[in-house]
């Protein structure tokens, strides 16, 4: 069987700046990945070379087998996508817009309401679109995407404007799709989105994908240390420091007490005999460090 | 391909019919353009009409001194004994009329090559006879020729400014929709989005160009409804609605000016600019505005570039002339060969998105 999308050492330079510099990846039919950097990273440039919107300077592109350059009409209706700038015609209201896709697609205007009340926008409808809210935008914009049931959505940050409550909705919403068979591709700066959506993730820098694999694979591959916080005056420092022999890494500062171990057992069974738990919370290492360690730079989106 | 047809076009019209600027521009500001020069002109009269007098006509040989020199603004008139000469002559288009007095009757003969004209002669003639009837039957003579009766009936305005004014304003809505279309759906990104959907070119286009033609006939309809007016008093020859078909090859052939502005030009205003650039100055050299009889014979020649000359000529022939439908075939090969060759060159420059 082919993967739903083969890329092979893809280049692509704007001038000078190496956007994508030699970018393999594979994704199989039904998973969830995701294309994890920094601003310009090449996310996009990636993302829109795969959807056959921008040529490739050398490598090659497979999608569902064919190639999507030049304009492929054989994969665009099995493709949905949102791109990172929204694009609605002028002066027409959400719904107009969903059903106007919608039925490039030959999807009726039924469908086209129902998906926008999936996304919350039902009270939005008669909106134009230059008029809704940044979040909304997206959120129209991601209806846009899905309206046809594609089988392999891209997403290019769709969670970049949403507020925490939209956010959740549609990470409800994308693993719904995912669950019904649908390969997903997603763009996106935040470590915990990658981590919690994405069977696999590749995380990219400067136009190269630095590593690739499930997020808790790179985490726990990384054998880094984990954070133990309680609130700030249950122990006073000095003591919290005596209790360790210097072992552990401990810093106040002034809102919880942190302790930094890679053996956080003993350390939770001190702190519970003492009965010193208060306000207790424990980070293990996420994709932020696995970032910092790939990079040596702290992960700033 | 269908379905991506309707469905643009009418996003399309949506989007034309909630923008109240283009609305002005396309519709309402050239009406106001008619509403002024078919009311302002309305007692204007157009140049001297030329008659051949055949023998004596008394209406006219017997007028006081000061109606004659009042006629003598309006009407040229030569005398010629042979009436078969004179009808020869009308045929040849020398002369407007030929007016000839049989008894008791006044006889004017005109050619429909000019109906303006001959229309204004007849009107002149008719006014004449009615004032010497009012004469003979004992009301005091007039020692002066009522002017605006004579004029109020005749030299009509209207009938060059409508095609003139509709030929503008079918330039200015074919020329700027194709043009803002093109760079705001690319500016926009909403070309790159048609892009990555099931979307065949041709709906898009093929949308762009339905949408243009509906304009331009919803103009048309607007343009000589009110033109037709009693208030306006246009009269339209009989074979009018020959107009139609030269308005969609001459729609095309500003569509194609539009495209091609709009691959070239990179954002709205730049878009916007190149359009005014080429449709102001087309206007008024395609005698939108005024007629070019009397410009200098180098700048009717150039005028000849300008498909909106070629849609002028074609609908004043068609529409008040009374030319017949074959007259026009000539200017509608023209429009459309123009609208192909711009076309082509649009295509060849057309980018999807501007990167
Ligand atoms: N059209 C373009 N012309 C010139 N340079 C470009 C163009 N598009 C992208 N670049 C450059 O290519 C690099 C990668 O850009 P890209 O948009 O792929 O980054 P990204 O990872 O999507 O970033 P972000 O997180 O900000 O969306 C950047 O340095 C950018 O400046
Ligand atoms: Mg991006």
């Amino acid at each position: 069987m082919v993967s739903t999308i083969e890329v092979s050492e893809i280049h692509k330079a704007y001038g000078a700046v190496k956007a994508v510099d030699g970018v393999s990846l594979e994704v199989e039919a039904g998973e969830f990945f995701g294309i994890l950097g920094p601003n310009g990273a090449g996310k996009t440039t990636t993302l829109e070379i795969i959807e056959g919107l921008r040529q490739a300077d050398a490598g090659q592109v497979r999608l569902f087998g064919s190639s999507p350059w030049p304009r492929n009409s054989a994969v665009l209706p099995r493709i949905g996508v949102q791109l990172q700038a929204s694009s609605f015609f002028e002066r027409l209201t959400a719904r107009e817009q969903i059903r106007t896709f919608a039925s490039l697609y030959g999807v009726g205007p039924k469908k086209a309401d129902e998906m926008l009340d999936v996304v919350g926008l039902s009270d939005k409808a008669d909106t134009r679109a230059e008029k809704l809210s940044g979040g909304q935008m997206q959120r129209l914009s991601i209806a846009c995407a899905l309206v046809h049931d594609p089988e392999l959505v891209f997403l290019d940050e769709p969670t970049a404007a949403l507020d925490p409550q939209a956010r959740r909705n549609l990470w409800d919403l994308l693993r719904a799709i995912n669950t019904q068979g649908r390969t997903i591709v997603l763009t996106t700066h935040y470590m915990d989105e990658a981590e919690i959506l994405c069977d696999r993730v590749a995380i990219m820098d400067r136009g190269k994908i630095l590593q690739s694999g499930p997020p808790a694979e790179l985490v726990r591959g990384l054998d880094a240390a984990t954070h133990i916080a309680i609130e700030t005056g249950v122990l006073p420092v000095e003591e919290a420091r005596r209790m360790f022999d210097g072992t552990v890494e401990v810093d106040d500062d002034g809102v919880s007490l942190t302790f930094v171990t890679r053996t956080p057992a003993p350390v939770l069974a001190t702190l519970a005999e003492r009965n010193a738990l208060r306000g207790l919370s424990v980070r293990g290492a996420t994709l932020e460090d696995v970032f910092l360690n790939l990079t040596g730079r702290e992960y700033r989106a | 391909m269908n379905r991506g047809f309707v469905s643009l076009s009418r996003a399309m019209l949506l989007g034309f019919v909630r923008d109240r600027t283009a609305l002005f521009f396309t519709i309402l500001f050239p009406l106001m353009f008619l509403a002024l020069f078919g009311g302002l002109l309305k007692n204007q009269g157009v140049s001297r009409s030329q008659v051949v007098e055949v023998g004596q006509v008394a209406v006219l040989d017997q007028l006081p001194a000061d109606a004659k020199a009042e006629i003598s603004k309006v009407l040229d008139v030569t005398k010629m004994a042979d009436p078969a000469k004179a009808l020869d002559a009308v045929r040849k288009g020398d002369y407007a009329a030929a007016i000839e007095q049989q008894g008791d009757q006044v006889v004017v003969r005109y050619s429909a090559a000019d109906l303006v004209r001959a229309g204004t002669v007849r009107g002149i003639m008719e006014s004449l006879v009615q004032q010497s009837n009012l004469a003979l039957a004992g009301t005091p003579p007039r020692l002066k020729l009522n002017s605006e009766q004579v004029e109020d009936k005749s030299l009509t305005a209207i009938q060059f400014v409508t095609p003139g004014l509709l030929g503008w304003a079918i330039a200015t809505g074919a020329t700027f929709g194709a043009a803002m279309t093109l760079v705001t759906w690319r500016e926009k990104r909403i070309l790159r989005r048609l892009r990555l959907s099931p979307v065949s070119i041709g709906s898009v286009i093929g949308a762009r160009v339905g949408v243009s033609i509906g304009v331009a006939l919803v103009q048309t309809a607007i343009f000589l409804g009110v033109g037709l007016l009693p208030y306006f008093g246009l009269k339209l020859s009989s074979y009018w609605w020959m107009s139609i078909p030269v308005i969609l090859v001459g729609t095309l052939s500003f569509l194609s000016i539009g495209l091609l502005a709009g691959a070239w030009a990179k954002t709205q205003e730049a878009a916007n600019v190149i359009a005014q650039l080429v449709v102001l100055p087309m206007a008024f050299l395609s005698g939108s505005f005024f007629p070019l009889d009397s410009a200098p014979k180098w700048l009717q020649t150039v005028a000849q570039i300008f498909p909106l000359r070629h849609l002028n000529q074609a609908m004043l022939d068609v529409m008040v002339r009374g030319k017949g439908p074959e007259a026009v075939l000539p200017q509608m090969g023209i429009l459309a060969g123009f609208a192909i060759v711009v076309t082509a060159l649009a295509a060849w420059l057309f980018r999807w998105d501007d990167v």
